[in-house]
């Protein structure tokens, strides 16, 4: 296993991988809130146009998006923001992932919005509070705390589906993998076992620690 | 806990299950013989293995018959042969020999065996018909590159290359579309598999193969490991396949289209089993 560690740059592969999974999370988690917002909002237009991302986006294959993403937007409309395909890439990648997640996250946030019984969001009209105003001091802190867990499975997901991002050529661990394998298959069962591992070390820590969030945050009714 | 018996049954049930499905499947024997053979091919390589409907063509494709009818097998059956996968797929007997691009390498002989070589072949570089720019290895500096990820041809030119602005796509199709589209100036791989891109209808005349090549590629057909009576066979198969003709033809058939001629060395002598 020392060979593979000496020979290939796994860490920085992994590396790869989590920059990838931090930045599209923080992608998703900003469309999301804001898709979850449009299908909650008053607003009859929101909502459908919040609905039809959603239904669209999570019906998608990951890997067409993001092959879209290069084919279409780099290859096709130029839509390049570096000469270096290494950095084009990735930036791509990332969008591709944040857009795709995004619809995962409105989804869980919205089941949060939905733990909150429906009392606390008249309490919040009647005082006089606008929507926005309930949103933010009642509602979505609430849902946020109550929307946790399904939170930390899309990031659980998130992180295993970086892996789709090997498809236009981003140096992440699935494509040193393939690189391994195609090289070296006198060591396949090493090679599986350390990017198995690998991505056990990332992602059980974000089960742990959202389950014990969960819990602690867990608003008491 | 009122349920941990019965659930810890249950997932020993689903266990046993999944093991004894995955136990099937597999089909036995050695040796030549009768009956229908399977064989690894590539799927997606016009004018070595491209699977096109229910028929296969290609360079490839026309040795693996071949060897099956000197063997004397009465059919064949084709399993696509993806490149990760090809030792497991021979040492698991799913598939009986492997003819698909595959280059005979050391860490390779660790875990599966090879009749040949049955040709060789090298890196090279396909550009735009128009491109004068690109006439080798040495004057890609600057230049934009596409292969595929994971493929020896992508390490072998970063190797080459230091800081080479490289695209890797997971096929060579999208790597052929970017190089129509101008977005990368150069696709790189074994010369065999760009000369069969630039023979497609798709791509005639507006590609080109530099005809430099910088790399050695043996290609060999896999087979089980230490089954030296069979790498005897299909080693003979091989030999005669060249000596009779039907070799130069497979090569004008399938590679000519693209005006490609076989490098130095070709057709190769086959090595001795060991």
């Amino acid at each position: 296993m020392g060979e593979l560690f000496s020979q290939y740059n796994v860490l920085g592969a992994f590396g790869i991988t989590i920059v990838l999974t931090v930045l599209s999370a923080l992608g998703a988690l900003v469309i999301g809130t804001l898709v979850a917002i449009m299908r909650v909002s008053p607003v009859g237009f929101l909502n459908k146009l919040g609905a039809l991302y959603v239904n669209l986006v999570r019906n998608t294959p990951l890997t067409l998006i993001i092959v879209f993403c290069n084919i279409g937007f780099i290859v096709n409309l130029g839509m390049s923001v570096s000469d270096d395909f290494a950095r084009n890439n990735l930036v791509w990648a990332t969008i591709g992932l944040a857009f795709y997640h995004a619809a995962f996250v409105c989804e869980a946030l919205r089941s949060g919005v939905n733990t909150v019984p429906a009392g606390q969001a008249e309490a919040a009209r009647s005082i006089g509070l606008s929507f926005g105003q309930s949103l933010r001091e009642v509602l979505l802190p609430q849902a946020f705390r109550g929307a946790i867990t399904p939170l930390g499975n899309t990031l659980i997901a998130l992180t295993k589906n970086t892996t789709v991002a090997t498809a236009i050529g981003v140096a992440e661990v699935a494509g040193l993998m393939k690189t391994m394998q195609e090289d070296r298959p006198d060591l396949m069962v090493p090679i599986f076992l350390v990017v198995a591992i690998g991505f056990v070390i990332l992602t059980l820590p974000i089960g742990l620690v959202t389950t014990h969030l969960s819990q602690k945050l867990a608003v008491k009714r | 806990m009122k349920f941990g018996r019965i659930s810890v049954m249950a997932v020993a049930a689903t266990a046993a299950l999944g093991l004894a499905a995955c136990g099937g499947g597999t089909s036995g024997g050695s040796g030549g013989g009768s009956g229908a053979v399977k064989i690894g091919i590539k799927f997606d390589q016009p004018g070595l293995g491209l699977k096109a409907g229910a028929d296969y063509t290609g360079m490839d494709v026309d040795l693996a018959k071949y060897i099956a009818k000197e063997l004397g097998y009465s059919s064949t059956e084709f399993v696509e042969a993806v490149s990760a996968q090809r030792e497991t797929l021979i040492s698991t007997d799913q598939v009986k020999y492997i003819v698909g691009t595959y280059s005979i390498t050391d860490a390779r002989k660790e875990k599966v065996s090879f009749a040949g070589p049955y040709f060789i072949a090298g890196q090279d570089l396909l550009v735009r018909a128009d491109d004068t720019s690109i006439t080798g290895v040495d004057s890609l500096a600057g230049k934009k590159l596409c292969s595929v990820k994971g493929s020896t041809s992508a390490t072998n030119v970063q190797k080459k290359v230091p800081g080479v602005n490289l695209q890797e796509y997971n096929t060579y199709t999208l790597c052929v579309d970017a190089l129509k589209a101008g977005n990368v100036d150069a696709l790189t791989t074994d010369d065999t598999i760009l000369a069969g891109y630039a023979a497609q209808d798709a791509n005639k005349g507006k590609l080109k193969v530099v005809g430099k090549t910088f790399s050695t590629e043996n290609y060999g057909v896999g087979l089980k490991k230490g089954d030296v009576e069979f790498c005897k066979k299909v080693t003979d198969a091989i030999t005669k396949y060249i000596s009779s003709g039907e070799w130069q033809k497979a090569v004008d058939k399938n590679l000519g289209p693209a005006g490609y001629k076989p490098g130095a060395g070709n057709p190769p002598t086959p090595a001795a089993c060991a």
